[in-house]
């Protein structure tokens, strides 16, 4: 219990003091992972839609693959890119490796499959309330893609959001292809375990209080923004 | 839409500005003690690089110097170190400094290390008396000194019993599990005097030379891989070896005990 | 695009026959009332009739099919998500109308079904009455020639239900076909100009509503209007 008290001590010192080094990771934490969120999204949620409402011959195969890859171990994931983007790899030489960017790649890895499959559930579920009408009205397929995704819109959100928290903690897949490089490609969840390999259990827990507050921040902000707890609303 | 294009835009060309930056893997033993922290910046300063630190194990920074990932590396593991020369990998070893390991464990120490003829007899007593131990168990120079030890100890360890925890991590994360099992551990002196988790945990036996851990630099081969950054790898190895990291090696010191003796030659 | 011919139709969901053989010729004229017992194949005739159905054997066919401009109306009317005037304009968005056509025309329809004090607020809202009118008006946004409605007023109350029979003569007059299915005989009385009864997935009987109604040429209608149970 002492523990987590000092912990919260220590989150408080370092976000009172105007901790340079904590805003630098808190910052490069949130810039990975938010970019890793929208170029997921981009894919995974029109994907999803599209899996709703296109029927072809591996559509159940497809998403039985799709849910399956949602278990994914981060590890595997960063320890594969590791050596695909490694100089002696395949595509050293796009000097990724050690950058944020091959941080970015593995978190759009891991998460998409997971925004994917919750926005294809919101997405098959409003298409069987309109999928008389919008067939009925001779909607093209990009016509009802586009009208599932915006009425939709609120459960996507969810699945952004659900991408989003996955991204921001995660720590196996980056450490391996960022390396924890101060000053460059240090963020939250990296710091987090170096203090705990050091023994400071503090200022781990510090950090730690950091990164859920941040994360609780962000949900909250978009919560707010998009208005989704008014009354009357979908 | 153009927000998130310009965004990727600075992300992408930020990895074309590396023009002057070197990648040396560490082991986690040199990171922990801080001596990183006061060499760096001596060394970005007086060379005009920018240096990034990758802090792994032994293992993990030899397969990053083999496949070019780094410009070079830093370890402390002789035997490993030849092989990685004598394969190509590296140019050549060149030996900077040592410091010692010691030998950790619960302050009751019931197999009774402190006082003995040296660090071989230290780590019998503590088969024999099958008390906890957590090795690194991760093929780092730690491990392979530690394994060392047991061979002259003539103690063999995959005949030792669950007394014997090899946990396979970093020396922060043996020192925490030896912490939460009170248990004998080996590790190097800076990385047990900067660890602040030590418990019940004490100082027990050091000063044996069969506990000397030499520290080198190994530049990669550019034949190998053309890529890598020879001429600044060399570069900061004549730094290493200068007078000035003589003095800032040889006068680092934690809680005032002085840590590493510098052993570079100055010249080639 | 008028007529539409069924010929020789059938529609078989997992191989059992339920619509079918029919022969059937759709021309100007109505309104069309499809009558018969539960299970009769009236629904699947009308989505048939639309093209929303497919169909197993024979052919369903608009004399001119590029021309062909209808609407269908569910039992169960569907709302999206949005807005009452965006349900409104959701079919004029599809086909590029101007925002000025669309304003105007949503304007005149959500004064005509009475909606005019909900417009800017949710669908979700609607009675179930209020919901089965936007669906009409929704339907006949886009002046279509062919009105298909499948008992829009099973599950609504006498007022309601009033409020869209007149809804729906009006349109009628109004020159556009009004084809729809229904439970109630009163709704049929009231609104038929002709008739097709169904049995069992086959068209039984049709003919103009006064013959249908007071001179049924076959057994089973004659039983069916006198409120029979037919099997």
């Amino acid at each position: 219990m002492n523990d987590i008290t000092q912990g919260l001590l220590a989150a408080l010192r370092l976000i009172v003091t105007f901790d340079a080094e904590l805003w630098e990771i808190s910052l490069r934490s949130l810039k990975v992972s938010l970019t890793a969120v929208t170029i997921a999204s981009a894919v995974a949620m029109p994907f999803g839609a599209f899996l709703a409402v296109q029927r072809f011959k591996y559509r159940r195969l497809v998403i039985s693959i799709m849910n399956a890859l949602m278990g994914l171990p981060p590890v595997v994931v960063g320890l594969i890119f590791y050596i695909l983007l490694s100089r002696s790899g395949p595509f050293g030489v796009f000097g990724l490796l050690f950058t944020p960017w091959a941080m970015i790649i593995v978190q759009i890895v891991i998460i998409t499959p997971l925004i994917a499959s919750i926005s294809h559930q919101a997405m098959r579920e409003l298409w069987a309330e309109y999928h008389d009408l919008l067939i009925s009205l001779n909607t093209s397929k990009w016509q009802r893609i586009k009208t599932l995704v915006w009425d939709g819109r609120r459960n996507l959100l969810t699945a952004g959001l659900a991408g989003f928290g996955r991204a921001i903690g995660e720590v196996g897949a980056i450490m391996i292809v960022g390396g924890n490089i101060e000053n460059a490609t240090r963020v939250l969840t990296t710091a987090i375990a170096l203090e705990t390999g050091k023994g400071d259990f503090a200022l781990a827990l510090g950090l730690g209080f950091v990164l859920i507050g941040l994360a609780l921040f962000v949900n909250i902000l978009i919560h707010w923004l998009s208005r989704t707890e008014r009354e009357g609303r979908w | 839409m153009i927000r998130h294009l310009l965004f990727a835009g600075l992300f992408f060309s930020a990895n074309f500005l590396q023009a002057d930056v070197l990648k040396l893997a560490v082991t986690s033993s040199f990171e922990n003690s801080g001596l990183a922290d006061v060499l760096l910046p001596e060394i970005e300063a007086d060379l005009e690089l920018d240096v990034q630190l990758l802090v792994v194990g032994t293992g993990q920074a030899l397969r990053l110097g083999e496949a070019g990932d780094v410009d070079a590396i830093l370890v402390h593991s002789r035997a490993s170190e030849e092989a990685f020369v004598a394969e190509g990998f590296g140019t050549y070893r060149r030996e900077i400094m040592y410091n010692d390991f010691v030998l950790i464990g619960p302050k009751t120490d019931q197999a009774q290390i402190s006082v003995t003829s040296g660090a071989a007899e230290s780590m019998q007593r503590i088969a024999d008396a099958q008390a906890t131990y957590v090795s690194r168990g991760d093929d780092s120079g730690t491990h392979k000194a530690e394994l060392k030890i047991w061979q002259i100890a003539e103690r063999e360890p995959a005949t030792f019993g669950s007394w014997y925890n090899a946990v396979g991590a970093g020396m922060g994360a043996a020192l925490n599990t030896a912490s939460a099992l009170n248990a004998y551990i080996i590790s190097d002196r800076a990385s047990w005097l900067n660890f602040k988790n030590k418990g019940d945990l004490k100082l027990l036996f050091a000063g044996d030379p069969v506990l000397f851990n030499q520290y080198a630099y190994l530049p990669v081969n550019p034949v190998k891989h053309p890529t890598v950054q020879y001429e600044m790898a060399l570069e900061i190895e004549e730094w290493l070896v200068s007078d000035k990291a003589a003095g800032l090696i040889n006068n680092f010191k934690i809680n005032g005990q002085t840590l590493f003796v510098f052993n570079g030659q100055p010249s080639r | 695009m008028f007529p539409l011919n069924l010929v020789d139709l059938s529609v078989r969901r997992r191989g059992k026959l339920v619509l079918g053989p029919i022969d059937l010729v759709i021309d100007q004229g109505g309104p069309t009332m499809v009558i018969g017992p539960n299970g009769s194949g009236k629904t699947t005739l009308l989505r048939v009739m639309h093209g929303i159905e497919r169909i197993s054997e024979g052919a369903a066919d608009w004399a001119k099919p590029d021309h062909a401009n209808h609407s269908y109306v569910f039992q169960s009317p569907v709302v999206l998500r949005r807005s009452v005037a965006e349900n409104l304009s959701y079919p004029l968005h599809l086909v590029k109308f101007t925002k000025l056509e669309i304003n105007a025309a949503v304007e005149y329809w959500i004064e005509r079904i009475g909606l005019g004090k909900v417009a800017n607020r949710s669908a979700a809202c609607l009675s179930g009455g209020e919901r089965q009118k936007l669906a009409i008006a929704r339907a006949l946004i886009r002046g279509p020639e062919v009105l298909f409605l499948d008992e829009p007023c099973s599950n609504l109350d006498g007022q309601s239900t009033r409020e869209i029979e007149t809804l729906l003569l009006e349109t009628a007059i109004a020159g556009t076909r009004v084809i729809m299915a229904t439970h109630d005989m009163g709704q049929a009385r009231r609104l038929a100009a002709d008739v097709i009864f169904m049995k069992s997935g086959r068209i039984a009987e049709t003919g103009l509503a006064p013959v249908v109604f007071n001179a049924p040429k076959t057994p089973d209608l004659q039983a069916f209007l006198k409120g029979d149970i037919l099997e």
